[in-house]
């Protein structure tokens, strides 16, 4: 009798087995078809109609009134620009050095623990809270909105993710590396800022990217900061148009000549965060 | 210090500027402590924007359904209840997408495969909320309107229960619409979260049960399953807590419309995030603003619970890891 | 290479291994391996690092499969029939060639559905005959006494010897007729290794059992054949009591006065 025969009880045991298996195995494969279809749709609809809106005037005017002739982003494209790198610039140094606190110094310390667990927190929570929170603080205080406000409402959005990539890349250093350091009695400061900082370096610019790409399509902390604004500004103490805030005002509109501008701006903020987040990758990548 | 040497070696080193160790622990504490002020700020700001409201309605805000700016008279359960049920749709759909996907990535797919397959779906996570929210009311809700709520409609609408779900206007809005496309939005989350964590079982565990005749899914179901538990459940509540706070992406398609006069999943709704986005510029400072406020305060409640049990789980899961040797 | 098996001519042959050929990918691991492995003995394999024991032994039990790049062409007869065929279930397969591993490795649940865990994928068993099976596997793994009061505790509350035997006893409770030991001391104190060799000596009478050992010391006191291996082949094979006293060949001698490995 061969060596793998069965008793019917137990056959028809193991055939149920192996259908349990291969149909959990086609719901899997299925599972992975249906986000990549998502996906696929999404991207696809929207570079059909973002393409169908796009021309040089888009780069070019300035936002329109409903059913006008012409019109274009250039206010909101440059407003988030200025607002998405001072936001950025401002929040990565806090960054950098709450992330070299968290992985040099505070590592079995309460201080360490309760601000990993804390800005792990601010990571995920609803951006529209830190909209309220700097509402509160600066904008009735100051009783404006103003594009400040909104670079301070982005800056909260990048601490906390340069913090846990800036960490997290300065754990992956080996601690021979810093032992080698200290040997040569390089002070600490040093050994962190020119030693684990350097080799760390690829992966704290991924971050830093990673939390630019995270805050260009950022709306919900913008809608009562920054507001918007229907001319160009560069006045930081007034309010300021973004692209994703002129998007949702347009989109839900009913006016065409808007609806084609939004479906453009979200073409641009799209192929933005994806060549960021790709740019990020390939950085990060390269100098492994 | 290093004393000198009689030729061939290096100068005398001096121990330059003593203070730059001094100054850099401090401003790297010092952004540890920013970090903590900041979370203590964002809670107090909301509780003393939110307090004429608090004041007012107490505890009884959560279940009073009324909101009129007209009558100055608000309560939050209309907001509540969307964004409770809008989450909850959501992943109803996200779990077991984001387990298949996830158990795709670990086990079945071929290794040129993994890493472009990890990619996309990382690229699926890193796509900002308010192109989802577009796209979803402009492509995706006329084709949830013709494919889903009017079948459903004409199948479902004389059957008790689900014909008071299936009913109202099957126009792409409402809180199925909005909670399909949370989940849409939330599944690269908790798929990304879930394969990291299976990808903790040492091989040799799984190894293990294959060696006593398990099929594949045996192996996941029975040992990487069980072995990752409370991983897994953190990155659902990881997932939950994004949906919970999801702002762009259910405003456009909820229909910001504050009734709960109907259950159906088609009617307008309205949630916390999208009443704060569409009503929270142009409200009066007073307490139709405090109620806002409220009510921003009682979601940022929700998701720093739900939160900061995800990150408890995910970390019981790290130091579980660490004990086995 | 080709090597004459030295068994007396008593013994009952429960697997052959012919014209084995295994790569990963495009390296050689094992060369034209031939082999007859004799009933209810311990067969000891031998060897220095990354002569490929562990890859032989990974054979038996298609535990290869699992990675896609492994693959081994030739054949492997138990009793007569080639368990490398495509055509035999690799599942059943391993029910009867079971295998434990260099660090114990128990399942994250209870003591009893550790043991239980293979007996549930092939029977349904009522609740007083799955506790038979269980205490039955258990004490034939030399544990029962040790854990007999504490089956619903998580098997990694267990010492590392004792979760060994627990592995031991796991992969006897399903009742296969080969039992494949890699390293299984490797990970334990001379104590419980001491343990584990008094356990091989009884198991022998009911299974037969090759095993992987970097100790050449354990060989000589666990096994009744030994086969030396090196760079992927099989140089000498023969009662252990012979190898080691009055090896065949030269490199077996070497290795085994330490003049190399």
């Amino acid at each position: 009798m061969s060596i793998t025969a069965l008793s019917p009880a137990k056959m028809s045991m193991h055939r149920r087995r192996k259908v349990v298996n291969g149909a959990a195995l086609t719901l899997s494969l299925a599972a992975m078809s249906f986000g990549l279809f998502w996906l696929g749709w999404i991207l696809f609809e929207t570079f059909r109609l973002g393409i169908g809106g796009m021309a040089l005037a888009v780069f070019t005017e300035m936002t329109p009134p409903p059913l006008a002739e012409t019109g274009g982003l250039a206010n909101a494209i440059f407003g988030s620009a200025l607002m998405v790198s001072l936001a950025t610039a401002l929040g990565t140094p806090i960054g950098i050095l709450a992330g070299i606190y968290l992985a040099e110094y505070g590592q079995r310390t309460w201080l360490g623990r309760i601000t990993q667990f804390i800005s792990d927190i601010l990571l995920s929570a609803p951006s529209i809270v830190i909209g309220l929170f700097i509402y509160s603080v600066v904008v009735a205080q100051l009783r404006s909105f103003s594009a400040m406000a909104g670079i301070l409402a982005l800056a909260l959005i990048v601490i906390p993710v340069v913090i846990r990539t800036t960490e997290n890349m300065l754990a992956l250093i080996p601690n021979s590396l810093r032992e080698a350091a200290y040997a040569l009695g390089t002070p600490k400061w040093k050994v962190i800022y020119s030693v684990t900082l350097k080799a760390a370096r690829a992966g704290v610019i991924t971050g830093i990217l990673l939390a630019l790409a995270r805050i260009a399509g950022e709306t919900a902390p913008l809608l009562f900061t920054a507001l918007s604004n229907q001319f160009w500004s560069s006045n930081l103490t007034e309010p300021m148009a973004s692209l994703p805030v002129t998007i949702f005002k347009f989109a839900m509109s009913p006016y065409e000549n808007w609806r084609d501008l939004a479906w453009a701006g979200v073409l641009i903020i799209t192929l933005g965060v994806l060549a960021l987040n790709i740019l990020a990758r390939v950085l990060f990548r390269n100098k492994n | 210090m290093i004393s000198t040497n009689s030729g061939g070696g290096p100068a005398p080193r001096k121990r330059r500027a003593p203070w730059a160790d001094t100054a850099f622990s401090f401003a790297a504490h010092a952004a540890a402590w920013i970090t903590l002020a900041l979370l203590a700020a964002i809670i107090a700001s909301l509780v003393i924007g939110a307090w004429p409201a608090i004041r007012e309605y107490g505890l009884s805000f959560l279940w009073r359904s009324e909101w009129d700016p007209v009558e100055d008279q608000y309560g939050g359960l209309v907001m509540i209840y969307g964004t409770l049920a809008t989450s909850f749709i959501a992943l109803l759909i996200a779990v077991p997408v984001s387990f298949g996907i996830a158990l795709f990535l670990t086990e079945l797919s071929p290794a040129w495969l993994r890493r472009p397959l990890g990619v996309a779906i990382e690229l699926l996570a890193a796509v900002p909320s308010i192109v989802y929210g577009m796209w979803g009311l402009l492509v995706f809700g006329p084709v949830l309107a013709t494919y889903v709520q009017q079948p459903l409609q004409s199948a479902f609408g004389d059957v008790p229960v689900l014909g008071t779900l299936f009913s109202g206007p099957p126009v792409g809005i409402g809180i199925l619409s909005a909670g399909i496309i949370l989940a849409i939005m939330v599944i690269p989350f908790i798929a990304s979260v879930i394969r990291d964590v299976f990808e903790t079982t040492p091989g040799l565990l799984k190894e293990s049960a294959y060696a006593l005749g398990s099929t594949t899914w045996e192996v996941v179901w029975k040992v990487v399953l069980p072995y990752t538990k409370s991983g897994v459940i953190g990155a659902i509540m990881l997932g939950l807590g994004r949906a919970l706070g999801e702002t762009m992406a259910v405003t456009f398609v909820i229909g910001n419309f504050n009734q709960l006069d109907s259950l159906s999943l088609f009617q307008a709704a309205n949630s916390i995030t999208s009443a704060l986005a569409n009503e929270f510029a142009e409200a009066a400072p007073g307490l139709h603003q405090a109620s806002l406020i409220y009510l921003g305060l009682v979601l940022f409640f929700i998701t720093f619970v739900v939160l900061a049990l995800s990150k408890l789980l995910l970390s019981r899961l790290k130091r579980n890891e660490g004990a086995r040797t | 290479m080709d090597t004459k098996v030295e068994l007396h001519s008593t013994e009952k042959i429960k697997l052959t291994v012919r014209d084995l050929n295994f790569y990963y990918g495009s390296f050689h691991a094992l060369k034209h391996i031939n082999l007859d492995i004799p009933e209810r003995k311990v067969t000891a394999f031998i060897g220095p690092s990354g002569c490929g024991k562990s890859t032989l032994l990974r054979v038996f039990n298609r535990m290869f499969e699992l990675y896609p790049e492994q693959r081994a062409e030739g054949q492997v007869k138990l009793d007569g029939e080639d368990v490398l065929s495509k055509k035999l279930d690799v599942s059943l397969v391993r029910a009867k060639i079971g295998m434990v591993f260099q660090k114990p490795t128990p399942f994250p649940m209870s003591i009893y559905d550790n043991i239980a865990f293979g007996v549930r994928l092939f029977e349904t068993l009522p609740r007083a005959e799955m506790d038979e099976r269980v205490e039955w596997a258990l004490k034939k793994a030399a544990l029962w006494g040790e854990v007999k009061d504490k089956l619903a505790q998580n098997g990694s509350s267990l010492s590392g010897g004792q979760q060994q035997r627990l592995c031991i006893a796991r992969g006897i409770a399903i009742k296969p007729e080969v039992l494949l030991l890699d390293e299984p001391c490797s990970a334990l104190d001379p104590i419980s290794t001491g343990k584990i060799e008094e356990l091989i000596h009884e198991l022998k009478a009911d299974y037969t059992v090759m095993i992987v050992t970097h100790n050449m010391q354990q060989a000589a006191r666990c096994s009744d054949y030994t086969a030396y291996m090196y760079l992927g082949d099989l140089v000498e094979f023969g009662p252990t009591s012979e190898l080691f006293m009055k090896p065949k060949k030269r490199d077996t001698e070497d290795y085994i006065t330490g003049r190399f490995g």
